[in-house]
C-alpha cells in the first residue's frame, strides 16, 4: 500500500527484532475476573447510579408508563422507533436534523446492559434505543432498564456487548472536573439523566 | 490559538521560574490533592486492583512485542468495517492527511474532542496555517486555546487556572471565537461549565468535520473507543458527517474482551471515578447513524524509537491516565508546563525522551532528571511502568551520548568516585581527611568542609543556597573502629 | 555496611548499629575494605563508572551471612541496581559475584524485624519524636510498618504521626543539586510538616534523606533536631524525675 505503511513495519520489525520474539499468545491471566458477586446488583446499581447525581427510581412493570408520563409532563419528546411504551406526546425518530433535535425537551429510550458495580447503563443503539444523536441533544435523558439486564461488573459488561455495534456507556449525566477538579454535573451532555429501573 | 513548547528551556530553569508563581503553586497542590484522594478512595475499593494492573501491563505488552501483526490486523477489521485506514510517520505526514480531508469537504473549521496524539503533532496550528480553525471543545482545552495559553496536565490541561482565571479569559475572549459568553457570568463552575455549553453548542451544530484521538483500538474488531466526561466527545463522534480519529500505533489492544481491565482502571485512575460519563465505541461506520465518513490515521511520530529501547518500551503501554502527575511531587510544584511538552510529569519525563531520542537537544536531555526517583508514580500507575528504572536507563543513555568529549562537572566527579570507591585505600584515605578537617576550627574547617562538594563547581552553592552542610564529626567511623575495636 | 556518607560525616550512626546489634547477641563485623554501594553514580546515569564500587563491594561483603546497613536506599542499590551494572559491565564473575551477595543484604528495620524477630529492642527515648519514611525504604523495599513497629515499642518515647509522611522530601540525591530549587521547595513543606508536629527530633532511616532536611532545618532554626532510627534504637536513655 502506501510508502508510509511499509516503511512504519519495517521501523516495528527493526525494534523488535533484538528482542527474542515470541508466538502471539493472546494468553492474559484472567484472575482479576474473580471477583465476589455483589450480593443484590440491582440495589447496588440504584446506589451508584444515584452516586453520580442521576435520578434513579425502581417501578413496577405496570407501573412504567405512569412514570414516563410523570418524567415527561409537558415536555415535548422524542422516542426510538422500537420503544414498547406509548408516550401520547412523544414524536418518534424520522431522522430529525441535528438542529431540529434541539428543540426536544427530552428523549425516552429502552437499555441494552446495566452495570451495577459501576452504575452505568450501555445503549447500543438498538430499536428501543434509536441511532446516537436522539440520546444525546435533548437536555434530559429517561431510560428504562429492566432488572434482568443489570449485570455485576465492567467484565460481564463486555462478555455480553457485541463490538460491530456503536455504543455509548453513560454514567450519570454529562459532568467535568476541569475546574479545580471539582466535579459539576451538565455540560454537553443531557444535564438531567433519569433512569427507571423495571422489575 | 494555543501557543507552542518550541524553543522552551531546560527542565531546571523553566522549574525555577515557574516555583516563583504562587498562585500556580496554590492551584496545583489544591487539585493534586483532591484528586489523588478521589483515586485513592476508588481504588481502594477494587479488591483485584494488582491483578487488574499485572492484566494491564501484560496485554500492552504482548500488542508491543507483536506490534507489526496487529497493525495489519486492525487495518484489515478497520477496513472491513467501512474506515478508511492512513499511516503516518510523522506529525508532518498526519497534519498533512488530516488537512487534505478537510480540504476535500471544502470545511473551514473542525470541531476537535480532546487527543493526545493531535496536540502532540500541532494539528491545530497546521489547520490554521491552510486557513482551517479547530475549535477544541473539551472545556479544559477550550480555556487553553482561548487564553492563548499552554497545556500543563494530560487530563485536566487548565489544571494551572483557577475559576477567577477562567471566568477572566471566557469573558475577554468567548466573543471573538464564537458566541460571546453570557452577561453577569460568575466563578461559579457550574455557571463557566453552562458559558461552554452555550458557547459549542452552536459549532456542534453546524460542524461538518470533527478529528478526534482514540484512548484504545480493537485488533480483531476494528472498533475505537474515546473515553471522555462533558458530552463533547459524544457530539463530535456523532454529528458531523465526516470523523478523522489520530491514533497512536501503540493505542492496540488485541482483543474487545481486553477492554474489561481498562475500562476498570482507566476511569479510577484518572478522574478518580468508578466509571467516567461517557465511553463511546465505534467500528467503521454504522448505517444511518453517525458520520457516514469515517477516517483513521496511525501515528508512529516517535514510537518505534521508544519501541526499540528494551527498557523503555513500557512506556508505550501508557493509557494517558495521569495518575503519575498527580502523584509527582516535582510535578504539584513545578506544573507541566516547565517539562516543555504536551506530555509534562513523569511519564513525559520519560516519554520525550524515548521518543525524540536523547544527546540532541539540552531540553529533552535534562527530563529524565527532573525526578527525586521518590517511586510514587510507579505505585500508582495502572499498567505498572517502572517509571523510576526507566529514569535511570535513561540518565545512563544521556551520560553516554555525551562521552568522548571534555567530561563536564558532573562527569569530572563520577569519574573521581570511581577511583575513591574502586578500592579500599583512596576511600580510606578520603575518610581520614574529612576527620581532620573536622578536627580544624575557624574559616579554615568551613572551607574544608565543604570540600566534598566543590569537586562539583556549583553543587556547593546548590546545595547551601538554603541548606546547611552538616558540621563534620572529628573522627569517621572507621578511625574510631580503628582506634577502639568497637569498644565505647 | 555501615554507608560511605555515615563512615564520612555521621558516625554515631554507625556506632549506634554497631551496639544495638552487639546488645541483641549479633555478631557483628566491619569489613575494612568496604567503601560506597555506588548508588549515587547510578542514579546519574555513570553506570561505567559504578563498576569499580559495585565490584569492590562484592569483595568486601562475600562469606557474610547478612550485610546490614542504616540505610534504605544504600540496601535498595545493592538489592535492586547491583545486577543492572553487572550485566552492563560484562565483567566475567561480577554478575555471579552480585547474586551471591545482593539477596543478603537487608536495611536496619528489615533485619530486626524479620531475621532476628524482635520489634522490643529494650531502647528508651524520652522524647517527641515524629517519623518520616524514605521514599527508596518505603517503595523500593517496602519496609512497611517496620520503623514503626520498633519505635512504638521503644520506653517513654512520643511518637506522633507526621502529616503527608509518604510525600518525598526533595533530596534525590544528585537530584538536590541538579534541581536544587524543586528540591528545596518540597523540603519546604516537609519541614512545615514537621514542625506542624511540635516534635523535638525527626526520626528516619537514611541519613542522606536527613541531611537534606536536617540542613534546611538548620538554616531556619527551627529547633527540631534530626536522628537516625538506630540511635534511638540504640538508646537507653532513661526519663529524668
Amino acid at each position: 500500500m502506501s510508502a508510509a505503511r511499509d516503511e512504519i513495519l519495517g521501523r516495528v520489525r527493526a525494534a523488535l527484532a533484538p528482542s527474542a520474539k515470541t508466538e502471539r499468545s493472546r494468553v492474559i491471566s484472567r484472575s482479576y475476573r474473580d471477583v465476589t458477586a455483589p450480593a443484590d446488583p440491582v440495589s447496588l446499581f440504584v446506589e451508584r447510579v444515584a452516586d453520580y447525581q442521576a435520578t434513579v427510581r425502581l417501578v413496577s412493570a405496570a407501573g412504567v408508563a405512569d412514570a414516563i408520563a410523570a418524567e415527561t409532563e409537558g415536555m415535548h419528546c422524542i422516542v426510538p422507533v422500537d420503544l414498547p411504551w406509548d408516550l401520547s406526546n412523544a414524536e418518534i425518530d424520522d431522522f430529525q436534523s441535528n438542529d431540529e433535535l434541539d428543540t426536544f425537551d427530552a428523549v425516552v429510550t429502552g437499555a441494552q446492559v446495566g452495570i451495577a458495580e459501576t452504575g452505568t447503563i450501555v445503549l447500543d443503539h438498538q430499536g428501543d434505543q434509536g441511532r446516537r444523536a436522539i440520546t444525546l441533544v435533548p437536555d434530559r435523558h429517561i431510560c428504562i432498564i429492566r432488572t434482568d439486564q443489570i449485570v455485576a461488573g465492567v467484565p460481564e459488561a463486555i462478555a455480553e456487548l457485541n463490538p460491530q455495534r456503536a455504543q455509548t456507556w453513560i454514567s450519570g449525566p454529562s459532568a467535568t472536573s476541569d475546574i479545580e477538579l471539582t466535579r459539576v454535573e451538565g455540560v454537553h451532555g443531557p444535564r438531567r439523566l433519569v433512569v427507571l429501573v423495571v422489575y | 490559538m494555543s501557543g507552542t513548547f518550541v524553543g522552551m528551556p531546560a527542565f531546571p530553569s523553566a522549574a525555577r521560574e515557574a516555583l516563583q508563581d504562587d498562585q500556580l503553586r496554590r492551584n496545583l497542590a489544591n487539585a493534586t490533592g483532591v484528586i489523588r484522594t478521589k483515586r485513592a478512595e476508588v481504588v481502594d475499593e477494587v479488591d483485584n486492583w494488582e491483578e487488574l494492573r499485572v492484566a494491564g501491563a501484560a496485554i500492552k505488552d504482548e500488542v508491543l512485542l507483536h506490534l507489526d501483526e496487529y497493525l495489519i490486523e486492525l487495518e484489515a477489521s478497520l477496513t472491513a468495517a467501512g474506515a478508511a485506514v492512513h499511516w503516518a510517520r510523522d506529525a508532518d505526514e498526519a497534519c498533512q492527511i488530516v488537512g487534505d480531508i478537510a480540504a476535500d469537504h471544502e470545511v473551514d473549521e473542525v470541531v476537535k474532542v480532546k487527543s493526545m496524539a493531535t496536540q502532540e503533532i500541532g494539528l491545530n496550528e497546521r489547520l490554521a496555517q491552510r486557513g482551517i480553525s479547530a475549535w477544541e471543545t473539551d472545556l479544559a482545552e477550550l480555556i487553553v486555546q482561548l487564553g492563548d495559553d499552554l497545556p500543563s496536565h494530560i487530563l485536566v490541561p487548565a489544571i494551572h487556572r483557577n475559576r477567577d482565571e477562567i471566568r477572566d479569559i471566557f469573558v475577554e475572549s468567548m466573543a471573538s471565537a464564537g458566541k460571546p459568553a453570557p452577561d453577569g457570568l460568575t466563578n461559579d463552575p457550574a455557571a463557566l461549565a453552562n458559558a461552554s455549553r452555550l458557547h459549542l453548542r452552536e459549532k456542534f451544530m453546524r460542524a461538518k468535520m470533527a478529528v478526534s484521538g482514540a484512548n484504545f483500538a480493537v485488533a480483531d474488531t476494528g472498533t475505537l473507543v474515546v473515553v471522555e466526561s462533558e458530552g463533547n466527545g459524544r457530539m463530535c463522534l456523532t454529528l458531523p458527517e465526516v470523523l478523522v480519529s489520530v491514533v497512536g500505533i501503540e493505542k492496540i489492544v488485541p482483543s474487545w474482551e481486553d477492554l474489561d481491565v481498562f475500562l476498570q482502571t482507566l476511569p479510577r485512575s484518572s478522574t478518580g471515578e468508578r466509571m467516567n460519563p461517557y465511553t463511546s465505541t465505534w467500528s467503521g461506520v454504522n448505517d444511518a447513524d453517525g458520520p457516514q465518513e469515517v477516517h483513521v490515521v496511525l501515528l508512529d511520530n516517535g514510537r518505534t524509537r521508544a519501541l526499540a529501547d528494551e527498557v523503555g518500551r513500557q512506556a508505550l503501554r501508557c493509557i494517558r491516565c495521569s495518575a503519575c502527575l498527580n502523584a509527582c511531587p516535582v510535578y504539584e510544584r513545578t506544573g507541566g508546563k516547565a517539562y516543555g511538552s504536551v506530555y509534562p510529569g513523569p511519564i513525559g519525563a520519560i516519554l520525550n525522551p524515548l521518543m525524540k531520542g536523547v544527546g540532541v537537544d539540552e531540553q529533552t536531555d535534562s527530563l529524565p532528571y527532573a525526578s527525586s526517583l521518590c517511586g510514587a508514580c510507579y505505585d500508582v500507575c495502572p499498567v505498572a511502568i517502572d517509571i523510576p528504572s526507566v529514569l535511570v536507563e535513561l540518565r545512563t543513555q544521556v551520560v553516554d551520548s555525551h562521552r568522548g568529549g571534555a567530561p563536564d562537572a558532573f562527569g569530572a566527579a563520577m569519574a573521581g568516585a570511581a577511583v575513591s570507591f574502586g578500592s579500599p585505600l583512596p576511600w580510606k584515605t578520603v575518610v581520614l581527611a574529612t576527620g581532620w578537617a573536622g578536627r580544624l576550627s575557624g574559616p579554615l574547617a568551613g572551607r574544608v568542609r565543604s570540600s566534598a562538594l566543590k569537586n562539583v563547581p556549583g553543587a556547593a552553592g546548590a546545595w547551601a543556597g538554603a541548606r546547611d552542610i552538616p558540621a563534620l564529626p572529628k573522627e569517621s567511623f572507621r578511625a574510631w573502629m580503628k582506634r577502639t575495636g568497637g569498644q565505647e | 555496611m555501615v554507608t560511605c556518607i555515615n563512615d564520612a560525616f555521621f558516625p554515631e550512626t554507625g556506632k549506634a548499629v554497631l551496639r544495638l546489634l552487639q546488645r541483641l547477641g549479633v555478631a557483628v563485623d566491619f569489613p575494612e575494605a568496604q567503601t560506597c554501594c555506588g548508588q549515587p553514580m547510578v542514579n546519574t546515569g555513570y553506570i561505567d563508572e559504578a563498576v569499580p564500587a559495585v565490584r569492590q563491594f562484592t569483595k568486601a561483603f562475600a562469606g557474610y551471612d547478612a550485610i546490614v546497613t542504616p540505610s534504605g536506599s544504600c540496601a535498595g542499590s545493592a538489592r535492586h541496581q547491583h545486577k543492572l551494572v553487572a550485566e552492563r559491565s560484562g565483567e566475567v564473575g561480577l554478575a555471579d559475584a552480585v547474586a551471591e551477595v545482593s539477596p543478603r543484604v537487608y536495611e536496619l528495620s528489615e533485619f530486626l524485624v524479620d531475621v532476628l524477630g524482635v520489634t522490643d529492642v529494650g531502647a528508651a527515648f524520652p522524647h517527641k519524636v515524629t517519623y518520616h519514611p524514605t521514599c527508596h525504604s518505603l517503595r523500593m523495599l517496602g519496609v512497611g510498618e517496620r520503623p514503626l513497629q520498633l519505635l512504638r515499642a521503644v520506653r517513654d518515647i512520643d511518637l506522633v504521626e507526621l502529616p503527608a509522611a509518604d510525600q518525598c522530601c526533595g533530596f534525590g540525591g544528585t537530584f538536590a543539586v541538579k534541581n536544587s530549587a524543586v528540591s528545596t521547595a518540597m523540603g519546604q513543606d516537609k519541614i512545615d510538616h514537621v514542625a506542624s508536629t511540635g516534635a523535638e527530633y525527626l526520626v528516619a532511616g537514611d541519613n542522606s534523606c536527613l541531611m537534606h532536611i536536617g540542613g534546611m532545618m538548620s538554616r531556619q532554626s527551627t529547633g527540631v533536631q534530626t536522628i537516625h532510627l538506630a540511635q534511638i534504637l540504640a538508646s537507653t536513655k532513661v526519663m529524668a524525675q
